[in-house]
């Protein structure tokens, strides 16, 4: 742990701050993709110090605020069956559905856990051998992998009574679905840190060479993201654009191959909704036909209803960069933490959790 | 959601090749021992190596040298600046 205060101190960073400053000769505009980065830039002010000329604007990486109305709905509804638990990342809690969350469930009756692991809830499963433990699967290339292995273990194990509900998805292919939006200007991406760990730096070269993106893979503390900021400024300056690594202690520039091949085993590509950005070929994962009695979609034989976005609510727009939380007019009226109407606001990796905590002004 | 503590591996149980054997490694987190899995780790590690976590499964792994060159290189960054570093 003592590592740690290392990297965050700023008083360590000012150099840094200089740096960045230099660094920034022509205008530019960056996505943090990720809604680890989204917070930890917030929290560690750097907003505050973002010299002139450069813009950064939050991406689609919060799994929690693209998980899609419909999919809250059908989670809360097999909540509401009996003799089933569902076992969440904290985060899912109280994200709204259509007219419910999870958490109103919980508080009706129906049987939610949280947990820190999927392999808490196959333990979970163990225990309760008389009821249907589901792991509710939100989220990207970083969860996938140990979602992948606890269902194995469930196989090995020969634990019948646990299901997985997965809404897993892949980053690269909303990126270029976005990318691919003329309106949206972007010149650098900050890669999310912990998703390349799995995929490798080298899986956004195709992305950078397509659209002249440059492409830094950073982490999460001061130091890192100053780092990959200043690395962005310049690629962007110097018109030297590529992909780069500021981040060597967590990522390879190769994809982690036992996850991936664990993956592989387990799950298939599928097409997956994203609220705000609708459907993406390709984007998702569904657990493969040879392991379908650890498949919730199909022991369940869930038919996913239509579901209607919260009106008014502009996270759509704010996933993909278009606007920011100031521009909702629900925004810290009748959209608070405490009483979230879209995901933005109920996630803590949220982009309208994050202004709402650290000022609207920055 | 991301945490990036690199932890000290304190034991290792479990054959890589084997997904019917337990793959779990005892970490060192502020002088607690924690389980975590092995099953995804990109390179199974040896007691002394330090692993990066996610969701109770170790994803990354680095042998101490590179652990703490890493740590002492931002370090340095952060301090002198060396370009060659940033370049
Ligand atoms: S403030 Fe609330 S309603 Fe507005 S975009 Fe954010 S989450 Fe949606």
């Amino acid at each position: 742990m003592k590592h740690l205060d290392e990297y965050r101190d700023i008083s360590l960073a000012k150099p840094l701050v200089e740096e960045l400053k230099n660094a920034v000769t022509k205008p530019l505009r960056v996505m943090e993709v990720c809604g680890s980065h989204t917070m930890a830039i917030f929290r560690n002010g750097l907003r505050t110090i973002l010299p002139e000329g450069m813009e950064l604007v939050s991406g689609p990486g919060c799994p929690v605020c693209v998980t899609s109305a419909s999919h809250m709905d059908a989670f809360i509804a097999m909540a509401d069956m009996e003799n089933v638990r569902v076992t969440i990342f904290g985060d899912l809690f109280r994200v709204p559905g259509t007219h419910n969350s999870l958490a109103i469930a919980s508080s009706q009756g129906a049987k939610v856990d949280i947990v820190y692991s999927p392999m808490d809830a196959l333990e979970i499963a163990k225990k309760h051998p008389d009821e249907l433990i589901v792991f509710l699967g939100v989220g990207f290339e970083t969860t996938t992998p140990g979602i992948a292995a606890t269902i194995l273990a469930a196989k090995t194990q020969n634990v019948p009574n646990f299901v997985v509900f997965s809404t897993q998805k892949t980053m690269p292919p909303p990126m270029e679905a976005l990318l691919s939006d003329p309106d949206l200007k972007i010149d650098g991406l900050l890669c999310p840190g912990h998703v390349s760990s799995i995929i490798g730096a080298g899986a956004w070269t195709p992305l950078a060479e397509k659209y002249n993106l440059a492409c830094v893979v950073g982490g999460f503390e001061t130091v890192d993201l100053l780092k990959s900021l200043i690395l962005l400024a310049r690629q962007v300056g110097n018109n030297d654009i590529k992909v780069e690594n500021s981040y060597p202690r967590a990522v390879a520039w190769e994809s982690n191959k036992r996850a991936e091949n664990m993956v592989a085993r387990i799950f298939e590509p599928a097409d997956m909704d994203w609220r705000g950005l609708g459907r993406i070929p390709n984007s998702g994962l569904r657990i493969r036909k040879e392991f379908s009695d650890f498949d919730a979609e199909v022991r369940f034989d869930i038919v996913l209803p239509e579901a209607e976005e919260p009106k008014g609510c502009l996270c759509g727009n704010i996933l993909k960069g278009m606007n920011s939380p100031m521009e909702c007019p629900l925004f810290d009226t009748r959209c608070t933490p405490a009483n979230p109407i879209g995901p933005c606001m109920v996630s803590s990796e949220g982009t309208c959790a994050a202004y709402h905590k650290y000022g609207r002004d920055l | 959601m991301c945490l990036a503590i690199p932890m000290k591996v304190t034991s290792v149980q479990g054959d890589p090749d084997d997904f019917t054997t337990t793959q779990v490694a005892t970490v060192d987190a502020d002088g607690i021992g924690r389980e975590i899995r092995l099953d995804i780790v990109d390179h199974w590690p040896k007691v002394g190596d330090y692993v990066i976590i996610h969701a109770g499964f170790a994803i990354h792994s680095l042998v101490e040298e590179e652990a703490l060159k890493n740590i002492a290189l931002l370090k340095e960054l952060s301090e002198n600046m060396p370009e060659e570093l940033l370049s």
